[in-house]
């Protein structure tokens, strides 16, 4: 799969996008599409507080890939319903931040105009699409609903663009299947009718919560293909979240790691899998096994993820990291940019690690 | 690892959908005594410990309430053959419904299976009931995929792992269980204090270890793990198989491995075998699989694999194969991967090819000569190695 990315933004002095460019940069017109700043998300549960995202700093521009990589609990997830604003809330809390789309602080912004901003503007496409689809109504109905709603369109128009828009996603003999129900169709059909749905209106922003992680590889790499493509043809800025390292190589153009709620590295896409600045991604990468080569026995992270009850003091990953030192166990590393030895910036790259020179320098 | 010993071929051609496999020397037995006495006789080193031949399982489709009449089958295995040898881990990949996981149930003789043998020392075990039922049984286990729903939330870990014993007594004596236990908690390296807690107070890779505990406890021959890291983060899945590895070295065993990751079954086992539809595609070494495959099936699932290298991506071949996976209860006729395949003919639809080294690699020294069930086998590089 040949693709580059469509805009980088990368201006004259070094600014990327990962950078928390002030929003009013107006002057060189190229505030990015969606910039996530210091949010912190946190669930009221029993006699405690479950701190999700503490102080997620991240932004997608018009026609590029951001990958959200981390496993379960990192809270990568909680982020994309931050931004949606589909987060279950009460229990779920925006405790701090600020979410800026196209120039706009949507955090601020009352209840009824964020709901239009949602699938017209952003859309997002969940992890299992049985779940996530009416089993009740036809999914003819479900993709003409977005139309109905958004636009005002009857019936009739509105059946004619959801058969228009499921061979756009290349659902065989969509006329026929219109009045199909979600159940009558595979996994890799029924997460295309979701890819169907989050286009609908031509959004800008769309955010892929694991989109594949629950099909087979060989329908994972259709549909895959097929929203890579579709991203090309319309533009939109994509977020994709994944705990798969490979099909994070295969199509982001920059990476986010996540770990107990806070980004850990970012990085472009080629620089992170060569030079990991963060030990945990270092870690992540050895422990995946690989297809082209038979290894010895897997590296593998010692411990556990942290409760996000009792995140540990200092650096989240300390526990389980092979550098920690005493500073780790009680200083909070901030996300500091990440250079050569000779102080050259390497645009895009940070790491929130003490010790990142001697992670990414060896 | 224990090279797997040559297949013996018979001189005359056989009927059979895989002429290769090697003749079981059946046991005969006279009681159910001498059964279970050479079950229980250890496996030597190499030596197949379990031969599956033309395994058929065929589940009915029933129309009516009242007057049930069948009016199909989904043939979930539909004849295969296979062997494991002793010490071994042989993996098992396939997409879901290719019925990997049936296979394993059939092993266990969970199922009934419609038709065909699996040798366990000799004996036909579809065949057995009774004490020597349980002699197999306890020689092999399974550790199963989804450490959420495979622990009984109400029993305490202690009991889980334990509750083997209440069937097998003789395997350890009643006085000596809770040590047993704590012995096997150390075994799979979580703390042996936690024998009185619960499943819900344990993640999800120390519930697998628990899964893994509850196998061993038996001191069985053969593990059939079936997914046993799918549901777990990366970081963890690494600890899981390090542990499975180290077991297998520890306490001799023979793993039947089966999972969709290409990856991980590739880092785990000697052989592979790929499985489409209820038949297997191909079967040989990881290397042979992986860097040599010659079924266009396997080509297309180790190319769709993404690789963990974002150079890769340019100049990776991609084989993206159109449609579904046909439906199991009317499969294509001929090969049944024709539907999907580039190189599918006239001869595709109307024979079934047979399971079997390819002609033209026969009797050449190349890791392409190894059993594929296609007419038009053909070596090809997809994955990047070479």
């Amino acid at each position: 799969m040949s693709r580059t990315p469509v805009t980088k933004h990368d201006e004259g002095d070094g600014m990327t996008s990962l950078e928390m460019a002030p929003t009013n940069a107006g002057a060189d017109g190229a505030a990015p599409l969606l910039e996530v700043r210091d949010l912190h998300v946190e669930f009221a549960v029993r006699d405690s507080v479950t701190k999700a995202v503490n102080g997620v700093n991240y932004s997608v521009n018009a026609g590029e890939t951001l990958a959200v990589l981390g496993e379960s609990g990192s809270g990568k997830s909680v982020t994309a319903q931050a931004i949606m604003g589909i987060l279950d809330s009460p229990p779920g809390r925006i405790a701090k931040g600020e979410i800026f789309f196209q120039g706009q602080d949507i955090l601020r912004l009352p209840e009824n105009e964020r709901r239009k901003l949602r699938g017209a503007k952003m859309a997002m496409i969940f992890q299992d699409a049985l779940s996530s689809l009416n089993p009740v109504l036809s999914v003819g109905f479900q993709l003409g609903e977005m139309f109905r709603a958004h636009q005002g369109m009857s019936r009739k128009d509105a059946k004619a663009k959801a058969i228009e828009l499921m061979d756009r996603v290349r659902i065989p003999a969509a006329a026929q299947r219109v009045g199909d129900y979600p159940h009558q169709f595979s996994g890799g059909m029924r997460q295309r009718i979701m890819i169907a749905m989050a286009l609908a209106l031509e959004p800008d922003l769309i955010i892929a919560d694991e989109p594949t992680t629950a099909l087979d590889v060989t329908v994972q790499a259709q549909v895959m293909d097929l929203l890579a493509e579709l991203q090309r043809e319309y533009n939109m800025g994509l977020i994709l979240i994944t705990h798969d390292l490979g099909v994070v190589a295969d199509v982001a153009d920059k990476i986010a790691v996540m770990y107990a709620g806070r980004i850990v590295e970012t990085a472009p896409v080629h620089e992170l899998y060569k030079r990991p600045a963060h030990p945990y991604t270092k870690g992540l990468l050895e422990s995946i096994p690989r297809l082209d080569h038979k290894g010895q026995e897997l590296y593998a992270i010692k411990g556990l993820p942290p409760n996000l009850q009792a995140i540990p003091p200092g650096c989240a990953f300390n526990p389980r990291c092979t550098m920690a030192q005493d500073v780790c166990r009680t200083d909070v590393p901030p996300l500091v940019p990440v250079t050569e030895l000779d102080g050259t910036e390497l645009p895009g790259r940070h790491s929130a690690c003490h010790f990142w020179k001697e992670t990414i320098h060896g | 690892m224990a090279e797997p010993t040559k297949l013996a071929k018979d001189d005359e051609p056989k009927d059979d959908a895989t002429p290769n496999v090697s003749k079981v020397e059946t046991v005969k037995v006279a009681s159910e005594e001498e059964a279970v006495e050479v079950l229980d006789a250890p496996a030597q080193r190499g030596e197949p410990v379990l031969q599956v031949r033309n395994l058929v399982k065929h589940f009915p489709l029933t129309q009516g309430i009242l007057f049930k009449k069948q009016i199909g089958a989904v043939k979930a295995v539909d004849g295969i053959s296979f062997d494991l040898y002793q010490g071994e881990t042989l993996g098992i990949v396939g997409e879901s419904g290719c019925g990997k996981s049936t296979v394993a149930k059939l092993l266990m003789n969970l199922e009934q299976a419609t038709a065909g043998e699996i040798f366990y020392k000799g004996q036909d075990i579809t065949k057995l009931s009774g004490r020597a039922l349980k002699a197999v049984r306890r020689n092999i286990q399974m550790v199963f995929q989804d450490p959420y729903t495979s622990l009984n939330p109400r029993m305490t870990v202690g009991d889980i792992i334990g509750e083997p014993f209440d069937i097998h007594p003789e395997v350890a004596p009643k006085g000596d269980r809770r040590r047993r236990v704590q012995e096997l908690l150390d075994v799979v390296g979580l703390n042996p204090e936690y024998i009185n807690r619960y499943p819900h107070q344990f993640s999800g890779g120390q519930r697998q270890r628990i899964g893994i505990a509850r196998g061993l406890a038996l001191n069985p021959e053969i593990i059939i793990c079936d997914e046993p890291v799918s549901a777990l983060d990366v970081s963890v899945q690494a600890q899981v198989i390090n542990l499975m590895e180290r077991l297998q070295d520890e306490f001799n065993l023979s793993y039947i491995f089966i999972a969709h990751d290409l990856s991980i079954v590739r880092h785990i086992s000697d052989r592979v075998g790929v499985m489409y539809l209820g038949k297997m595609a191909e079967i040989g070494t990881d290397q042979q699989i992986y860097d040599h495959p010659t079924h266009p099936y396997t080509q297309a699932l180790l190319s769709a694999v993404p690789v963990p290298d974002p150079d890769a991506r340019d100049h990776r071949e991609r084989i993206i194969l159109t449609g579904d996976v046909p439906s199991p209860a009317n499969p294509p006729s001929g090969c049944r991967f024709r539907t999907r395949c580039w190189k599918a003919e006239d001869k595709c639809a109307k024979e079934v090819p047979l399971l079997a080294v390819p002609e033209r690699f026969k009797g050449v020294d190349t890791p392409a000569a190894h059993e594929s069930a296609c007419h038009f086998a053909e070596e090809k590089d997809v994955v990047g190695a070479a």
